[in-house]
């Protein structure tokens, strides 16, 4: 924790923050393809219930920019990357299970 | 290899000798495995097989590196003389290097690998790519938690692949006693080539296999590879097929006596040639006049030495007379010397072949060449003897290779591997008799030729080589001091036998002179007797007619019978 975040001008206190507090989360789909849709549908909810208000959710789809594969090395699809708070960290399938997302996302510890 | 029925569309890899032992490449648009343990050269394989495919056949390229970053694989395939950086930028090549922690990727639910299609897919488009490399994707499983997910995803990677009809190289750790780690070979069936290195005595060798090739035919036997400067060059053991065109032309040995017992005209052109002896029996003064013969011809002679440097070799001709100097500086001969252990035989045999191609000899000689062999690689160098032939019929160049014996004769074992690939064999040998050691000659075979089956003494002089006639005899060959005395007893035998020959002919002189004086006096006294005998008979004629004449006188005297008997006094 910053000892003082109103007076936090400098990036780098900025990114501590966002860190702290933001997660920005990334899904990587193919297509609207039911695997997709029930990713996306089962991440809003989790994320509603447990990060509300605190984080961005961008939604990727490769069949419109295939490009994008590479710079998060995705493979799987769909593939949820937590950008931030670092480290990244990913987590594959269509997030049905909810224990294990929170879980991959820090939210849960293991045990 | 040159089949004229239709086979498979291939596509050639451009790395040296894989085309010839595939029968043109990889198959077209198929997907082939490439396996192998750490280090055997499967990365760099598939690399050449892209660059080759980029910058010689106009097939661009993906190399989907899943163990290697871009920067790694550009810096490594660099020193090989492939500049991808440049190739990446002019869009022939596409590198992508997968990389993932096995950690941090979590797994919640189902899902599949359409990821890596629409990036490999993408990758491909983007450049218009004929080839794809995945190296080595079974770096995945390490990465993906779910082994059933990833098999099924691999199975239409394939497929996928196919479809798209890219010729793709999927490279594979080797497994215990499987081809790969994951068993892709159960996936990939179209084409399985399998690299392995070996160290035997401290030399490394690199070895590759074509196991499985569907719907082609292939050299099915383990090729040597090597990697050098200019990439990968596979060493197929027999690429010609023996379907070369004997020549029928022949060419001097460089020493006439020699010529002549090899039917008067010396070898075949473009055939091998095998000078087998021990020691110090004048193996390299047979191939260095060789060299030179040729060397006079006007044809240059490239000398592979293995043994001694050439300036050695050059001071020891000088002492029987033959000086190389000339034809080192005219560029007719050219030495190459090389210790055996120098580098594997796979690396003498690229660096011969080299020497050869640049060189452009109608003679080559290898001197000697059994310095290859160590004890348990005999197999070896008769395949590599075999590959030298090959290369030196290709390049229309007569070869000769010496060869140390150690002792005994001429059916030592290690010999005659070599030596039934070669078509004429010569023996040097030492002929010790009477205390001392003289060397001797005689051709074992020479093939398609008439050739004496004597053995000559084989004379260093110091203006050369010099053959002679032994001596043979009921105890054996003569040579040397043993041949001279020989000679020498048999000049004063024939001397003697000259002389008796003459002495005989005095006798027969003097006893025919001895005759004729005999039957000189015998005619003189026969001569006395004749005289003799004419005297009394004419004294015994006058005596007789001295009677009659008295008679004749008395009948007158008593007038008997006047009228009739007158004068015939003897009738009554």
């Amino acid at each position: 924790m910053t000892k003082n975040p109103t007076k936090s001008a400098s990036p780098k206190a900025r990114l501590e923050k966002e860190k702290s507090d933001n997660y920005i989360l990334r899904l990587y789909v193919a297509g609207k393809t039911p695997r997709s849709v029930a990713a996306l549908d089962n991440l809003k909810k989790i994320c509603e219930e447990h990060l509300a208000g605190r984080y961005k959710l961008q939604v990727v789809d490769l069949l419109e920019s295939p490009q994008l594969a590479r710079g998060d090395q995705i493979l799987a699809i769909p593939t949820l990357v937590r950008k931030l708070p670092l480290p990244v960290r990913r987590i594959i399938g269509d997030l049905s299970n909810t224990e294990r997302v929170l879980v991959g996302l820090d939210l849960r510890s293991k045990s | 290899m040159a089949n004229t029925r239709k086979q498979l569309p291939k596509s050639p890899t451009g790395i040296q000798g894989l085309d010839e032992i595939t029968g043109g490449g990889l198959p077209k648009g198929r997907p082939t495995l490439v396996c192998g343990p750490t280090g055997c050269g499967k990365t760099l394989l598939a690399m050449e097989f892209l660059v080759r495919g980029a910058t010689q056949f106009n097939e661009p390229g993906v190399f989907m590196a899943f163990e290697e970053t871009a920067k790694d694989l550009t810096q490594n395939v660099a020193s090989l003389g492939f500049d991808l950086r440049d190739l990446v930028r002019r869009k022939k090549i596409v590198l992508d290097f997968v990389f993932f922690e096995p950690g941090e990727m979590a797994e919640s639910g189902e899902y599949d690998l359409e990821g890596l299609f629409i990036r490999l897919g993408h990758a491909i488009d983007s450049i218009g790519a004929r080839r794809v490399v995945l190296d080595s994707i079974e770096s995945l499983f390490s990465g993906l938690p779910n082994q059933h997910i990833l098999r099924a995803e691999l199975r239409r990677l394939f497929r996928w692949l196919k479809e798209k009809g890219v010729t793709a190289i999927i490279t594979g750790e080797r497994g215990d006693g499987t081809l790969t780690r994951q068993g892709l070979e159960e996936y990939v069936s179209d084409c399985v080539i399998v690299l392995d290195h070996r160290v035997n005595d401290q030399i490394s060798s690199r070895r590759l296999r074509v196991v499985k090739y569907r719907g082609s035919t292939h050299g099915t036997n383990e090729y040597p590879f090597l990697i050098d400067e200019d990439g990968i060059s596979v060493l197929p053991v027999t690429s010609l097929g023996l379907q070369e065109i004997a020549s029928t032309d022949r060419i001097s040995s460089g020493i006439p006596r020699l010529d002549s017992m090899l039917g008067g005209a010396g070898y075949y052109k473009g055939s091998s040639v095998l000078v087998s002896g021990t020691a110090g029996t004048g193996k390299t003064s047979v191939a260095v006049l060789f060299a030179v013969a040729a060397c006079r011809r006007g044809e240059r002679a490239l000398y592979f030495s293995f043994e001694e440097s050439p300036s050695q070799i050059m001071r020891n001709m000088r002492s029987i007379g033959i000086d190389l100097e000339p034809w080192v500086q005219k560029g007719l001969l050219q030495f190459q010397a090389n210790r055996p252990t120098f580098a594997g035989l796979e690396m003498h045999v690229m660096t011969i072949s080299n020497a050869v191609k640049a060189f452009k000899p109608q003679v080559v000689i290898f001197d000697p060449f059994t310095s290859f062999i160590n004890g348990i690689n005999e197999n070896e160098v008769k395949m590599m003897a075999m590959r030298l032939l090959d290369l030196m019929k290709i390049n229309k160049c007569t070869a000769l290779f010496t060869s140390l014996i150690l002792g005994g004769s001429a059916s030592d074992q290690s010999q005659v591997h070599i030596a039934s690939l070669m078509d004429t064999w010569l023996w040097l040998d030492d002929l010790e008799i009477g205390g001392e050691r003289n060397r001797g000659i005689y051709i074992l075979k020479s093939r398609g030729m008439a050739h004496t089956n004597q053995i000559r003494e084989f004379l260093l002089t110091d203006h050369g080589v010099e053959l002679r006639d032994v001596y043979v005899g009921p105890s054996g060959v003569l040579t040397g001091s043993a041949r001279l005395v020989q000679e020498a007893q048999e000049k004063a035998v024939q001397t003697l036998r000259e002389q008796e020959v003459e002495g005989r002919q005095l006798e027969l002189e003097r006893k025919r002179n001895v005759l004729e004086a005999q039957i000189a006096a015998l005619r003189a006294e026969f001569a006395v007797q004749e005289i003799a005998s004419m005297k009394i008979i004419g004294q015994e004629q006058a005596q007789e007619a001295q009677l009659a004449q008295e008679r004749t006188d008395m009948g007158l005297s008593r007038k008997a019978d006047v009228k009739s008997n007158n004068k015939k006094g003897v009738s009554k």
